[in-house]
């Protein structure tokens, strides 16, 4: 039994709709099936984001390739010929871990007052509101990705070849960044409705943060080594995106241990001379933490989701 | 029949800070000021809505039917009881709240449609029938901070109304664009009762309410107090309007007059179409006062057929006992019942003193051909 309707788009009878509840706190379950439903809104808040930043620009999407571009065309000279450390190709060392950082720090920049600043939004349409943080993600997973597209074409320029041999654990560590990533974004932007000073902390914090990742410095030159001494290395990684920084590095730089390019008898330790089992298995044990971590947030956001209204 | 709204033992508890700081700097430097106050906007609603049903939900402001609505819509979380929904949802709760005025129409129609949790390619197959209602087809690669508010409305209603909801919640958004569009507007609604849809609707107007619902719904204080045909329904929200204005009258006129019958001296409410008709109108009052004196008459089915207030000459009420005398010379009335609401109200029209809902119904017999509400005497010949 079905009838025409106002749009001429033939309707289902009544009685086969499945009845979703509204309830009072609804569980992890039913959160995570929510947000499977609406991933189409997903992919439309993305599609806007990066639509509104470069809507009014005649070279588009473009602008976004020239600023990580111009970034490492930058590195490039200043460590080159001003700055040199000793160490050889240092910008492609820097630029690998710039790009776990970006996407790490980019998101949780946008999505911890995205709550407050979609107020309107959130008090007004039904969606499950971790979306809103989720979007802010999925933004800086697309500048993520033209930034990867950036390096790859410099290495090729340099004809620098990449670890092929490590290169199938990165999608593990890139679902360990995501999740990670994500799960802070969305425990930020609901915290932030509570304390609305938490965008100006954030911003000291992930400076604070940025320089306890082996980013800029190399991790054999980090706080590792004295903890290591001590046999306490482990605490390093208590930074996610330490491990995730290290795989990318070890990836696209390759070398554990170089001769400096400043004088020639000296040896620079890079990256631990890990094998790449032991790669693959820290990675794999850090993206099924950050799966815990993910469930953990979800249900965080979702006790945290009750008082929105009475807040915003 | 199917049920696709239940809600069960819905309550709402929400948190009033005082002077609460929401920083954590504030918090930290002084953890002990604000206090917090528990507010019940809802306590206890059940009811059930189903297919085929336009249900109005009435209450004055702070009754907690916006409360209500958004609970269904899942703005907000039930603090106890649950609601069951079955089929598509789209609530105009307030038009274009999910645009981003930085894109275009046609962008935001996409991202509108996706909020209300349709797919890209069902607006795709519904896309120029959206643009074709809001009557935007110059303007839809326009971006939308460019739109006059009734082209942002517009846009915002048509998408709504085009993804095709088997529950439409609307709330007090009727009054969009220009008469025509809101024509247009009306129109649309009634295509979806045709088409067995449900419709929640939210207002104050109690002739909306009477225009287009099946049920009538009052909450007051974030209680149910009626659920039920439109014309009872409103009977008792106007009986609990007039209740609050006696309890916030600090002057005590209100309390204190009461409008006790009407009574026909033939003792015989039936009337003959197109003959005179006299009532009585009996009011005891316990101080002088000088307002006026209103008369409705209604359809059984709700309709306004007259809203007379004696000219605006205002009446003087005596302490004690009054009688009023009210005179139709001609009922041009057809056929049915009719319903009367009498009332006091003050002499700028602005506040009701004394109202009785549903006072008298008159019986009008009309023997001739012609048929709806008022005898027009159309003459028909040929020339």
């Amino acid at each position: 039994m079905s009838d025409a309707t106002s749009t001429g788009v033939e309707r289902r009878p009544i009685e086969d709709y499945p009845v979703r509840v509204v309830s009072a706190r609804p569980g992890l379950s039913t959160r995570l099936r929510n947000l499977a439903d609406r991933r189409e809104l997903l992919t439309s808040l993305v599609s806007s984001d990066i639509r509104i930043k470069y809507k009014n620009s005649a070279l588009g999407i473009f602008w976004s390739m020239l600023s990580p571009a111009s970034t490492l065309a930058i590195y490039y000279l200043v460590f080159s010929f001003f700055l040199k450390n000793g160490i050889p190709n240092f910008v492609i060392y820097l630029f690998s871990g710039l790009l776990v950082w970006n996407m790490f720090q980019n998101s949780i920049n946008a999505a911890t007052g995205v709550i407050v600043d979609r107020a309107q939004l959130v008090k007004k349409v039904s969606f499950p509101r971790e979306i809103l943080a989720l979007a802010n993600v999925g933004a800086a997973v697309v500048y993520f990705a033209i930034q990867l597209g950036v390096l790859a074409i410099f290495l090729l320029a340099v004809g620098h070849q990449p670890a092929w041999g490590y290169l199938w654990i990165l999608p593990i560590s890139f679902v360990a960044l995501y999740l990670f990533t994500a799960s802070v974004a969305m425990v930020m932007s609901a915290i932030t409705v509570y304390l609305r000073d938490m965008k100006h902390l954030m911003e000291v914090l992930l400076m604070l943060w940025f320089w306890l990742t082996p980013v800029v410095y190399t991790y054999e030159n980090s706080l590792a080594a004295p903890l290591h001494r001590h046999g306490i290395a482990a605490i390093y990684f208590l930074n996610p995106i330490t491990m995730i920084v290290l795989t990318f590095q070890r990836v696209f730089y390759v070398s554990t241990t170089v001769r400096s390019t400043v004088s020639p008898t000296t040896v620079l330790h890079i990256l631990p001379t890990w094998p790449v089992s032991t790669y693959f298995y820290f990675n794999l044990a850090l993206a099924g933490l950050m799966i815990v971590l993910f469930l953990v947030s979800v249900t965080i956001f979702g006790r945290l989701e009750g008082n929105f209204e009475s807040e915003l | 029949m199917t049920t696709v709204i239940d809600v069960e033992n819905v309550s709402k508890k929400f948190k009033i800070h005082h002077e609460r700081n929401q920083s954590l700097k504030e918090r930290l430097l002084h953890p002990k000021t604000g206090s917090t106050e528990v507010f019940h906007a809802l306590s206890n609603i059940n009811f059930k809505v189903s297919d085929n049903e336009t249900v109005g939900l009435i209450g004055h402001n702070g009754s907690g039917k916006s409360t209500l609505l958004k609970t269904i819509c899942g703005v907000l979380q039930p603090t106890t009881g649950e609601i069951r929904l079955r089929g598509n949802l789209a609530a105009l709760l307030e038009l274009g709240a999910g645009f981003q005025v930085e894109l275009s129409g046609r962008d935001n129609i996409y991202l509108y449609g996706a909020m209300l949790g349709f797919s890209r390619r069902g607006i795709d197959a519904i896309f120029d029938e959206i643009v074709d209602f809001s009557e935007l087809e110059k303007f839809i690669d326009t971006q939308v901070k460019f739109y006059s508010s009734g082209m942002y409305v517009r846009l915002a209603f048509a998408v709504a109304v085009s993804v095709s909801p088997d529950i439409l919640v609307v709330d007090e958004v009727l009054a969009v664009g220009d008469e025509r569009f809101q024509k247009k507007c009306i129109d649309r609604i009634r295509l979806f009762q045709e088409e067995g849809r449900s419709i929640l609707l939210v207002t104050h107007s109690a002739d909306q309410v009477r225009q287009i619902c099946d049920r009538a719904i009052v909450l007051d204080g974030g209680e149910l107090i009626a659920d039920g045909p439109v014309q009872e329904s409103l009977r008792i929200f106007r009986e609990h309007l007039l209740g609050d204005a006696i309890e916030h009258d600090h002057s005590g006129v209100q309390s204190n007059i009461t409008i006790d019958a009407i009574s026909s001296p033939t003792g015989s409410f039936d009337v003959r179409c197109g003959e005179a008709m006299h009532l009585d109108v009996e009011i005891s009052s316990a101080t002088a006062y000088s307002g006026n004196f209103v008369l409705e008459v209604f359809t059984r089915s709700g309709l306004l057929v007259s809203r007379s207030d004696a000219q605006g000459s205002p009446v003087n009420l005596v302490p004690g006992r009054n009688r009023l005398g009210v005179d139709f010379t001609k009922i041009p009335l057809l056929d049915g019942i009719y319903d009367i609401n009498a009332g006091i109200v003050d002499t700028r029209g602005n506040t009701v003193i004394a109202w009785r809902e549903g006072a008298a119904s008159i019986q009008v017999l009309y023997d001739g051909r012609e048929d709806g509400i008022v005898e027009m005497d159309a003459l028909i010949r040929q020339q």
